[in-house]
């Protein structure tokens, strides 16, 4: 009965969405529209086919099926965001690359947002999803709750991603920085992360531990933020029923600062809460060893909800945001210092009394250096906001090498670090493939990152100390195209590091292939019973 | 805390008790120094919040004991250089552009300001060096070849209204015909009086055809591009006789041109630069080597 009520209601959706790409009233908007025909229409066929089987599942075993998908979809997506970053770093340096005949469809302003949006919500996203639905279950000893709910939420991700990166290159876009996504991505994306949201908490209440580990604190953390940043930010109207514009309900200064406080959360919540909680899992789990200190996880974590939703104006400095609000943002960004540091702190610190794992283990290693850039990161930023020193770095390459640090050191060293630690453990194989390969993935993506890194900081510090040169009258020295071509140099630098961090991640994927194809099994048990 | 008795060995800080898929938490205490700084950027937290414009109140927020304002800041460092500048810009405004030159130390000032006003406004056009861009329609600053004149007056006049824009009723204007789009001439006219162009300009050429275009040129272009081809300022007609073309001299550019037009449009800059400014530029610009 259940799967016939599914095929009506995907039959609807098909033709609906084949309705609305007739009456679309922009590309990107029919675009998507055919793009959720084919979904649906995919989806009705696989329904059908397995219309009125009867299916067991054995409830005392973990659901692993949707973490190795996860897996896959974080490699893919990994690779597919690392191409474009690489490409587009590669059309600032030299700008041919924007062809004539991909003028507004493959030019830098359209492949930017699919980018970031790549990297972030498809690849961090991805490894977020799959990391929550593996960690949970194993630190509750539950398998996920709500069947193929779960399922559900993984498709509508992918989906999710394939609509936002369709609209983008055809210019369905919001124009605000990290939520391009248009008015009825917007609404898909609220329905899919209530529907994780559902998962986790019911996974979390059926547990059949007494305690809830610290992972999963910052992960419930990470998904309820999330939630309410992505529905304050996206209130809009769509100008159409059939079109993909919409009209902020704010505007100016206040659409800026609801803007900045989701975005930096976004970085606060889904890159650093989200992340804390797989580095709080995955890096225990491969030393061996057990957590530093209890109650450094207890301060720092609620230090770390509490301050980091502030810290939004930081991004606003001398713009039309009045002082006061740029002071508290300044203030609550330095003191959130030491409560970002608590998390690195108690990542390395777990592994004293294990340090020698660093010459024989390179997935250690991996981890070790993602603790590191965070640390980084995490000082880096405090540092940048502080008005004085925004006023050189602001809208300067500086910020891009800042993100990049965390994004490529932290992030995804740490995703590296999981999905080497998850493959063979998923597909039940004898250990991964070739450890060789993974010190060279390590080697490539660190100098590949210190390329990136430090060619954006040069780039970008230039760049500020040039534009804020005034003569004798008051006059500017340089004008914008003349930084532009003393960048040139520091641009190919960051294309090479970007290029060397690709390779490693297609070493990876080339590693994790084998691992699943060539490794010898292993008898493993999947059976959802409490450590102890 | 712990959940159950821990067994503990000699020398070994006890763990909560608790574990999760394997793993166990120490119950260290927190690094001191890392409480200690994190209680010292509160500390300065607080004190920075009292310095500087900080809390929201109803109407308005506390405005801090030193009263700063980023505001006021940019507002007297831009007052500090108008000061000083006051009586030099006055002067350049007063100055008859045509003696400028004769007075060095309004001259050194009009050069400097006017190579930023380039730089900041003229440059994404013009290119850095003022040489322009080679057909692409924007005009070599650095040549003696000058559409709608190049002495001191005319670069100025140019310079505050602009060309062809919709937005300054005073701004140049002329408009080629589209003699090709709308049919002014037969295709096979528009071949003869390109190779006509092409001859007058000195390159090669289909001789028979040019001798034909003599006839089309001379009644459908020597009104504004002159007899000879020798162009006019007074109309922005360009000359057609010497080897520099603002959108090209091939013969499928000009053919192009003939059948399309060109209408290139520079904005006017008078409702967003000063009168200062404007002849700083205008100065720096006919100074480049190709004022007349």
């Amino acid at each position: 009965m259940w799967d016939y009520v599914k095929l009506v209601v995907l039959g609807v959706i098909a033709i609906s969405a084949a309705i609305a790409a007739n009456y679309a009233r922009d590309m990107a908007y029919m675009v998507n529209a055919v793009v959720v025909m084919i979904a649906a229409a995919i989806t009705f066929l696989v329904v059908l086919r397995t219309a009125g089987e009867v299916r067991t599942v054995n409830k005392n075993e973990y659901m692993d099926g949707v973490v190795r998908a996860g897996v896959i979809a974080t490699s893919f997506w990994g690779i597919v965001g690392f191409l474009a970053g690489v490409f587009i770093a590669s059309q600032l340096a030299w700008p041919q690359l924007n062809f004539e005949f991909l003028q507004g469809v493959g030019n830098y302003g359209r492949l930017r947002p699919l980018h970031t949006s790549a990297v972030i919500f498809a690849f961090g996203g991805n490894a977020l999803i799959m990391s929550i639905f593996y960690i949970v279950q194993r630190t509750t000893a539950t398998r996920l709750w709500g069947g193929n709910l779960a399922w559900f939420v993984f498709w509508g991700w992918q989906l999710m991603i394939v609509l936002a990166a369709t609209s983008y290159i055809f210019g369905g876009t919001q124009g605000k920085e990290y939520a391009e996504t248009v008015w009825y991505i917007d609404l898909w994306i609220v329905v899919v992360w209530l529907s994780l949201l559902a998962v986790f908490m019911g996974t979390l209440i059926q547990r059949k531990e007494p305690h809830i580990y610290v992972a999963n604190w910052f992960l419930l953390a990470m998904i309820i933020t999330i939630a309410m940043l992505h529905l304050v930010n996206n209130m809009a109207i769509p100008v159409s029923i059939f079109g993909s514009q919409s009209v902020q309900v704010t505007s100016g200064v206040q659409d800026a600062m609801i803007q900045w406080w989701y975005g930096h959360n976004a970085v606060g919540f889904f890159l650093t809460a989200g992340f804390l909680g797989m580095m709080y899992y995955f890096v225990p789990k491969q030393a061996e060893r057990p957590v530093f200190s209890y109650k450094l996880s207890i301060i720092h974590f609620w230090a770390l909800i509490f301050l980091y939703i502030w810290a939004g104006p930081h991004h606003l400095h001398y713009t039309a945001l009045p002082d006061w609000a740029s002071t508290l943002g300044m203030v609550f960004s330095v003191i959130l210092w030491m409560p970002s540091w608590g998390g690195m702190i108690n990542g390395l610190m777990t592994l004293s009394g294990a340090w020698d794992k660093l010459r024989t283990d390179p997935v250690i290693r991996m981890m070790v250096v993602s603790i590191g850039f965070y640390g980084m990161s995490t000082f880096e930023g405090p540092m940048m906001s502080i008005k004085a020193v925004n006023s050189l770095s602001h809208y300067t390459d500086w910020t891009i090498g800042h993100v990049h640090s965390g994004a490529l050191g932290w992030n995804g060293m740490i995703t590296f670090g999981a999905l080497y630690f998850l493959t063979p453990r998923l597909w039940n194989r004898d250990g991964l493939y070739s450890l060789k390969l993974v010190s060279w993935h390590f080697w490539l993506a660190t100098i590949g990152i210190v390329l990136y890194a430090s060619a954006m900081w040069v780039s970008g510090i230039m760049e500020g100390l040039m534009w804020r040169e005034v003569d004798a009258n008051g006059y500017l020295v340089n004008a914008f195209a003349d930084t532009v071509a003393a960048k040139y140099p520091m641009y190919v630098v960051r294309m090479l590091g970007g290029l060397m961090f690709l390779s490693g991640a297609l070493i990876m994927c080339y590693n994790l292939w084998m691992t699943v194809r060539a490794q010898p099994a292993r008898v493993t048990s999947h059976a959802a019973v409490p450590a102890e | 805390m712990c959940a159950k008795k821990v067994t503990q060995k000699p020398g070994e800080v006890p763990t909560t008790g608790h574990s999760w898929d394997g793993i166990e938490e120490y119950d260290n205490p927190m690094p001191r120094w890392w409480v200690w700084v994190f209680y010292a950027t509160i500390v300065w937290g607080i004190g920075y919040s009292i310095a500087y414009p900080a809390w929201p109140l109803i109407s308005g927020a506390t405005p801090g004991v030193l009263g700063a304002s980023t505001r006021a800041d940019v507002a007297a460092e831009i007052k500090r250089f108008d000061d000083a500048n006051s009586a030099i810009k006055q002067a350049l405004v007063d100055a008859d552009l045509t003696t400028v030159s004769a007075n060095p130390e309004l001259m050194s000032f009009a050069q400097n300001a006017g190579a930023a006003v380039f730089r900041t406004n003229c440059s994404t056009c013009h290119g850095s060096g003022a040489a322009g861009v080679a057909a692409g329609g924007y005009p070599n600053l650095l040549d003696d070849d000058w559409l709608w004149g190049g002495d001191i007056e005319s670069i100025h006049t140019t310079i505050t209204h602009g060309i062809r824009n919709t937005t300054h009723p005073e701004a140049r204007y002329s408009e080629m015909p589209k003699f090709g789009v709308d049919g002014l001439l037969e295709p096979q006219q528009i071949s003869e009086v390109v190779e006509y162009v092409l001859q007058i300009s000195g390159q090669e050429h289909d001789a028979t055809l040019a001798a034909a275009g003599q006839t089309v040129y001379l009644d459908n272009c020597s009104a504004c591009h002159g007899e000879a081809g020798e162009g006019d300022i007074n109309q922005g007609a360009p000359n057609l006789s010497d080897a520099i073309w603002l959108y090209g001299g091939s013969r499928d550019d000009v053919t192009y041109t003939v059948v399309n037009a060109r209408f290139g449009v520079m904005p006017g800059w008078n409702d967003k630069l000063t009168e200062d400014e404007i002849r700083a530029v205008a100065l720096y610009v006919h100074s480049r080597g190709g004022g007349q």
